[in-house]
């Protein structure tokens, strides 16, 4: 055996590793050395922590793309300030007035914040989850680990909410320096957890369902032209709800992106919603959140365990 | 030895298909244990009930004294596998895969760091530990899988068809390291559709065919039960050998015609040559082997191991 591996055919395991640059190990303290816990303490570790656990890997995998994701967070918002606060909305302002009782710019800024982590949302739960199950297959290793099929599926989620909160603060950041955040400092930052609320209530379910794909990805063009430009276009993004004739109003109803963009802009300039619809806002992203992390629980269970 | 895995008419079934159907066995302790069967036999499946990452639909199964199908997590951290296709994050480094493995455990940073330097010297992969997953060759990511496998000190390593598709010398490294991780106490259950690598490996082995099982024992034992001690292979040309084989009737203790050869079991292959020559036969090729486990398989079930 030890000819097998070091090629030499010396007596000496060692003379011969020396020879060949290759290390001498030692199989007893590699198998048993008496530095990990006992197994029943690593499941009860991972039945804690597990989804944590499974977030970092993400996380690391994420550092590639470090720059680009940077350049994108910055870059993003200020396009948007400078095209639609200094350009559209100088002509807004002049032409129409005060929307919503603030100028242009201070009314679109939350809603672009909450439609761009939308938008980053739908990057991150499509592809990269096809990709865990199929093309490469990156979900199948962790699930021979004590880890659960839901906590792999919520530990992908919670690594692209850590990317969102990252995103959205930059915006955040960003806006203020616009002026387009007039609500003060501790309740305008209010719009990055919502900005976070509305990507998981758009996402949880978008990568329940893509998890749910086995062959190809077409649905997931389908699902970027007609399911997020029209929210993106058509929620109360760029107008309210209200200047849309009634029948149209259902797309920003059923359009977490409405109820998110309601919320941020009550926080960035103290919009004029009453407290019920607040409460209706909230309820709305929070099941659409949860009943997405139920419907990803199972359908990944189903994929990686059967 | 006490067993480390019982199973008791173990059953797996896809709609009408019965992938596995009433598998027994008992893994001892320490001991490295086979299934052997061709591609489709049901081995597979019954590694991933093992591992907990398959239900079953009948039968009972423990390992280590749980139940794989109630209690998934726990009996998942006392294992190591290496399943049957690599499934190494390839965008991670090398030896950001063992590490990153190793947190799914729970295990701290400052083990991982030491472990994985100790686990990348047991693949021979000390100085691919910076470089990606995708620059390594078959045999090393391989390696570098097994290597994850053992981060937890895992009891028993599952490996799903260790060496397929690897080059002989790949192999023949890989079963070193297999056995030195056996020789250090670790219980190994391998799949395998090549019989030199059960020989090589297992202790002990059951030959599994449509999911059930259709002999077990140690190899040479399975050899001496159902295959004389050698074999001569005989070719005649393929048009030829079907109408040969009436003439060769008690030379050896049986024939057994493949479409390109007949096999001819007899204690002495040798002695059997020189018979089969003084009855005026010349076959175009002649080959005097030791009997093997693909003669076991052949016996059982009339079919060989690799189609």
């Amino acid at each position: 055996m030890t000819e097998l591996s070091h090629g030499t055919g010396s007596d000496e395991p060692g003379s011969a590793a020396t020879r060949t640059g290759a290390q001498e190990f030692d199989a007893a303290g590699l198998v048993a050395s008496g530095r990990v816990p006992p197994h029943t303490e690593m499941a009860a570790r991972t039945r804690r922590s597990g989804s944590w656990f499974y977030a970092e890997t993400t996380l690391r995998g994420m550092r590639a793309f470090a720059l680009p994701i940077a350049v994108y967070a910055v870059l993003q918002p200020l396009l948007y300030m400078v095209a639609l606060g200094v350009g559209l909305g100088e002509l807004v302002d002049r032409g129409t007035g005060p929307v919503d009782g603030v100028d242009y710019l201070t009314f679109v800024a939350p809603a672009l914040l909450v439609s761009t982590v939308v938008m980053s949302v739908t990057a991150e739960m499509t592809y990269p989850v096809m990709s865990g199950f199929k093309w490469q297959r990156l979900y199948y290793g962790p699930a021979a680990s004590p880890l659960e099929p839901g906590q792999i599926a919520r530990g992908h989620l919670l690594a692209v909410v850590l990317r969102f909160v990252l995103q959205g603060g930059v915006f955040w950041v960003i806006m203020m320096a616009f002026g387009a955040a007039p609500s003060g400092f501790w309740q305008s930052a209010l719009v990055v957890p919502i900005g976070v609320l509305t990507a998981t209530a758009f996402g949880t379910p978008l990568q329940a369902y893509a998890s749910t794909i086995e062959d190809e990805a077409y649905q997931f063009a389908f699902i970027q032209r007609f399911v997020v430009m029209p929210m993106f276009l058509f929620a109360g993004t760029f107008f309210p709800l209200s200047a849309m004739p009634v029948w149209l109003h259902w797309i920003g109803w059923v359009s977490p992106v409405w109820h998110g963009t309601q919320l941020a802009r009550v926080a960035s300039y103290g919009a004029d919603v009453p407290p019920v619809m607040i409460a209706v806002h909230l309820v709305f992203l929070l099941a659409c959140t949860v009943g997405g992390v139920v419907w990803a629980t199972r359908s990944y269970t189903r994929r990686l365990h059967s | 030895m006490p067993a480390v895995i019982t199973a008791r008419g173990l059953r797996k079934t896809y709609g009408d298909f019965t992938a596995v159907d009433g598998i027994d066995l008992d893994v001892e302790a320490g001991e490295s244990f086979g299934l052997l069967g061709p591609n489709g036999a049901g081995k597979s499946t019954t590694m991933r009930m093992i591992g907990g990452t398959l239900d079953r639909d009948g039968g009972e199964l423990t390992v280590l004294g749980l139940d794989p199908g109630a209690q998934g997590p726990q009996v998942r951290a006392h294992l190591g596998v290496v399943p049957q296709q690599d499934n190494l994050d390839e965008e991670l480094r090398v030896r950001e895969n063992i590490v990153m493995y190793g947190r799914y455990f729970g295990l701290s940073r400052a083990y991982l760091v030491d472990k994985s330097a100790e686990l990348l010297a047991f693949a021979q992969l000390e100085a691919k530990a910076r470089d990606k997953v995708s620059a390594l060759s078959g045999g090393m990511k391989r390696r570098l899988t097994i290597a994850r496998g053992l981060v937890n000190e895992p009891r028993i390593l599952l490996l799903d068809e260790p060496t397929t598709g690897l080059d002989p010398q790949a192999r023949h490294i890989l079963w070193d390291r297999l056995f030195r991780l056996k020789e250090a106490g670790t219980t190994l259950v391998v799949t395998t559709h090549f019989m030199d690598e059960a020989e090589q490996l297992c202790d002990r082995l059951i030959v599994v065919d449509h999911g059930r099982i259709m002999a077990q024992g140690s190899p040479s034992s399975l050899i001496r039960e159902h295959s004389t001690r050698e074999v001569l292979e005989l070719r005649f040309g393929s048009a030829r050998n079907a109408s040969v084989v009436a003439q060769l009737d008690g030379v050896g203790e049986r024939n057994e015609v493949l479409p390109d050869r007949i096999l001819v079991y007899a204690h002495d292959g040798e002695a059997a040559l020189e018979e089969v020559t003084s009855r005026g036969l010349h076959p175009v090729t002649s080959l005097v082997r030791r009997a093997s486990l693909e003669d076991v398989f052949l016996r059982l079930t009339g079919r060989s191991l690799v189609d």
